[in-house]
């Protein structure tokens, strides 16, 4: 089950944690991976990790903060692939945290820029193909916090949340041709931005976790490798919180 | 048949997969030739396309059948 040979997946922000292990597991599932992000070197040395013969591995950088960048990645994608694309993982993000009171006009702008505006661009250009071909999946990774909320964070759950209302309307528009589109939504992901908390800090926030531990990379690429399957074909509009029991919208 | 009727009438068929004889030019995308509207949205854009014109949102909600198609292409292709 949840075999992806043949298909073509574009993956980005695969140079981070949660990224990099999405296009692991989907290229070990048999799919053709197109890794995208801002750091070439980066991409390269995961490509090689992934594929060291090179098969079935393609990198294809792009700075999702330019508008024409994003628009012109799932192009690239399948001129890379040689194929047109059959999966779509909006995973790359940003954040610019602060309370909102000093929050500046540029920090709202480039999260909503980076982790919405660029997640629709991609979308718009990946659909027009799907559409006509009738078939194609759609995850975008969003977060707890789109559902919850976090202080210090307006932008970055603005826009999460926004990815969740998007793929709905999505869903429904492309559904008809057997296009679903989806969300997961992580929890806390032990990353190195958390491996720094201080230990107080931390039994706390695992207090917060029934299943009681952070999660991994490879739980969310699990839950993603699950939604791009064929077998989830009859799911969509939905957000799968993978996020150990911390929120149960 | 001028070329841009022609051209367009491939286009229907080819998206729609009708049979040819059914683009009619009286023949409604929706009606006739059992487009949803998601094919009509794709049809204009297939003509924008293929006609390197653009067709305002306005003036799509007007193009309904195959004629409409022919006489907004024309008409633009002239001007």
């Amino acid at each position: 089950m949840f075999r992806l040979d043949g298909k073509i997946a574009l993956v980005t922000g695969a140079s981070g944690g949660i990224g990099a292990a999405i296009a692991r597991t989907l290229h070990g599932q048999g799919a053709t991976v197109v890794l995208s992000g801002t750091r070439q070197a980066v991409l390269d040395g995961l490509a090689a990790q992934i594929a060291p013969d090179g098969a079935r591995v393609h990198v294809c950088p792009a700075d999702l903060s330019d508008p024409a960048a994003a628009d012109a990645l799932v192009a690239a994608a399948e001129a890379a692939a040689g194929a047109p694309l059959d999966i779509l993982v909006n995973n790359a993000g940003l954040t610019r945290d602060g309370l909102a009171i000093r929050m500046k006009d540029d920090d709202w702008n480039r999260v909503m820029e980076v982790d919405l505006a660029a997640p629709f661009r991609l979308c718009r250009a990946a659909l027009k193909g799907m559409l006509r071909r009738r078939s194609g999946r759609i995850v975008s990774i969003a977060s707890i916090v789109g559902i919850t909320g976090n202080a210090g964070q307006a932008n970055y759950s603005a826009a999460k949340a926004g990815m969740i209302g998007m793929s709905k309307s999505l869903a429904q528009e492309a559904g008809s041709r057997g296009v679903t589109v989806n969300v997961v939504a992580p929890g806390f992901i032990q990353t190195a931005m958390t491996d720094v908390l201080a230990e107080a800090q931390r039994e706390k926030l695992l207090g917060g976790i029934p299943l009681g531990r952070m999660g991994q990379p490879d739980d969310i690429a699990a839950a993603v490798t699950y939604l791009v399957s064929d077998e989830a074909g009859w799911i969509t509009g939905t957000t799968l919180n993978v996020n150990g029991g911390m929120a149960m919208p | 048949m001028s070329e841009i009727a022609d051209k367009v009438k491939k286009i229907v068929v080819e998206h729609l997969g009708v049979e040819e004889s059914k683009v009619t030019p009286e023949a409604s995308f929706i009606d006739d030739l059992g487009a949803d509207s998601l094919d009509t949205v794709e049809l204009v854009m297939a003509f924008e396309e293929a006609f390197s014109v653009e067709i305002p949102e306005d003036a799509a909600e007007k193009i309904a059948t195959v004629k409409d198609a022919i006489d907004y292409i024309e008409k633009q292709k002239a001007a």
